[in-house]
């Protein structure tokens, strides 16, 4: 047990517990449980929003998988990255004040609220709340395990028992504080996976001679590591271009990304956020990536690319700051899961409990029953990771292909196009899911473009048609009268 | 009614779409542009490949200028209270 390195990390958690309890105390004194405890009441100022975001995007796979990914494959790899950049001006911009004012109309405080208030329609409300705790069930599968197997790289301790810690520390801060909590607990990990990034690089740098040192010793190795193409030099454009969609701008389909932009208080929140967002996702996804390609001089030979980013840290830095920079990717980690759970809990909650079972369910069962199924999830989460897939990073991608596919046009379209229906809303959410889920089995990445590509055209022209077609039906039926 | 606040949303919304164009096109022209040639015969900037260093690093910091200045000077504070519709209406 490196007890120098685990200290900084038990501080952190420490720290992250406060806020969790501290928040507790917010949702006792607030007027509306639900507002409180799944949207923070609508509160967020803009530096929290920014890293809010920044930081339930960035999970383990920025931190861990994508690192490792990247010291096998090289630069190619980071440039495959960049197309996060994105992610931290789109989403806010496109969704950002009409989705604000709408979702405040329909007083919606989850995606499926607005979905609802939108499209009026149950079909639309039981599709979404299906695809949600699919798709985020295996994306929280991918974070729990990403956290307990960095447990147990960090400490030695058996996977279950690391998993174990892991599922503890975050259902408590979670299942007191609520979302709140998560907000704030994101803007604290969000600071640490920013400073743990810029640390780390320059130790990295440094350790290894420099940056043209280190340049010319992958070029020996290989040169196409230094190749936008990759090592085995299998990045094609297209492909790489097509992560722009499911990275990149497809990101405003996620229900835990479009939820945040319901959440802040005002404009000026709103544009700070903007900025403030754009930098740190830049900073952190180029530095972490451009780590794992720069780590392989350094440490050669690594086979599992999950273990080059512990690795690397305590091997360029001092134990006790190598501690306080792991807790970044732990940070990641938390701030992921963290915003799932809360999302999952909410749809259950608010859009299937109180929709259909008990509406009229008082202030203080709703409250039970939000520890309860927040508490029953997170469990049930732990026993899927019991048996560990090895493709952590590709669940995840899973996941978010799958959301993406179902949500991206009833939310766009639904708030730009008002020719849009619940007819084209749920046959898109159909299409979208189901051509995924096929497409990605059977024939992934068509035509060498990600397997999201195909999905979310479909869905759109799904979208598109079926809604004029409801439309022109309807007027038909409506002169036949 | 509501016109004059969606107006500014729409506005803002196609200003996140030609930001994602502008930074698609750099990103691409300067990775694939620079990046096609012989890996022995790169220049290098700062210690990195030409190609990364600009469409990367360059690239980053170009859309951080342009996102802040675009936040800054296009777009508008609009209020979201819900009391402010109705005052529109009357």
């Amino acid at each position: 047990m490196k007890w120098e390195v685990i200290v900084p990390l038990l501080i952190f958690l420490g720290i992250i517990f406060y806020i969790g309890f501290w928040a507790n105390g917010k949702l006792k004194s607030s007027d509306s449980f639900l507002q409180e405890y799944f949207l923070g009441g609508r509160q967020l100022g803009g530096f929290v929003l920014a890293m809010t975001m920044m930081a339930t995007y960035g999970s383990a796979s920025s931190f861990i998988g994508g690192p490792g990914v990247a010291y096998t494959r090289g630069l190619g790899w980071v440039l495959l990255s960049m197309a996060q950049l994105a992610t931290g001006y789109f989403v806010l911009m496109v969704l950002g004040k009409k989705f604000a004012i709408m979702a405040r109309k329909y007083n919606a405080i989850t995606i499926i609220d607005f979905l609802k208030g939108r499209y009026k329609s149950n079909t639309v409300v039981i599709v979404s709340a299906i695809s949600i705790i699919i798709f985020l069930f295996a994306s929280m599968t991918a974070q729990w395990v990403g956290g307990a197997r960095l447990i147990e790289s960090l400490t030695g301790l058996p996977y279950k028992t690391a998993l174990f810690i892991f599922a503890v520390s975050v259902l408590i801060y979670v299942i007191i504080g609520g979302f709140r909590a998560v907000a704030l607990t994101d803007t604290v990990q969000g600071v640490v996976m920013l400073a743990g990034t810029v640390i780390l690089l320059i130790a990295t740098i440094i350790a290894g001679g420099g940056l043209s040192n280190i340049m010319s010793d992958l070029m020996a190795e290989n040169p196409n590591l230094i190749t936008p193409f990759g090592a085995e030099r299998d990045l094609t454009p297209l492909y790489v271009s097509s992560f722009w969609i499911v990275v990149g701008v497809g990101v405003v389909g996620l229900p835990q990304i479009s939820m945040r932009a319901m959440s802040y208080k005002n404009s000026k929140g709103m544009h700070t956020a903007i900025i403030t967002g754009t930098i740190v996702v830049g900073a952190v996804m180029l530095g972490m990536h451009l780590i794992g390609v720069l780590a392989r001089p350094l440490i050669p030979g690594i086979e599992i690319g999950d273990m080059v980013m512990p690795t690397l840290t305590m091997e360029v830095l001092p134990p006790f700051i190598a501690g306080i920079v792991l807790a970044a990717p732990m940070a990641a980690i938390m701030s992921t899961v963290d915003s799932l759970l809360i999302l999952v809990s909410a749809t259950i909650v608010k859009d299937i409990y109180i929709n259909y079972v008990k509406k009229d369910a008082t202030e203080k069962q709703i409250k039970r029953i939000s520890f309860w199924v927040t508490s029953v999830i997170g469990i049930a989460v732990v026993l899927f990771a019991l048996s560990p897939p090895d493709l952590i990073i590709w669940l995840n991608l899973f996941a978010f292909g799958g959301l993406e596919s179902v949500f991206i046009w009833p939310v766009i379209m639904g708030l730009y196009w008002p020719g849009g229906n619940k007819y084209g809303a749920v046959s898109s959410m159909i299409v979208g899911m189901g051509s995924f889920i096929i497409i990605d089995r059977f024939y992934p990445n068509p035509f060498g473009m990600h397997t999201v590509v195909l999905p979310i055209v479909l869905s759109f022209f799904t979208y598109v048609l079926m809604s004029k077609l409801m439309n022109a039906k309807q007027l038909l039926s409506i002169n036949n009268k | 009614m509501k016109d004059r606040r969606f107006k500014v949303a729409h506005r803002e919304a196609i200003i996140g779409v030609v930001l994602v164009i502008i930074n698609f096109i750099w990103w691409f022209g300067f990775a694939y542009g620079l990046g096609s040639g012989n890996p022995k015969e790169y220049t290098y900037i700062l210690g990195l490949p030409a190609w990364f260093f600009l469409s990367c690093v360059v690239g980053f910091l170009v859309m951080v200028v342009l996102v802040t200045l675009t936040v800054k000077f296009l777009f508008k504070e609009v209020s979201f209270d819900v009391d402010d519709e109705e005052e529109e209406q009357s």
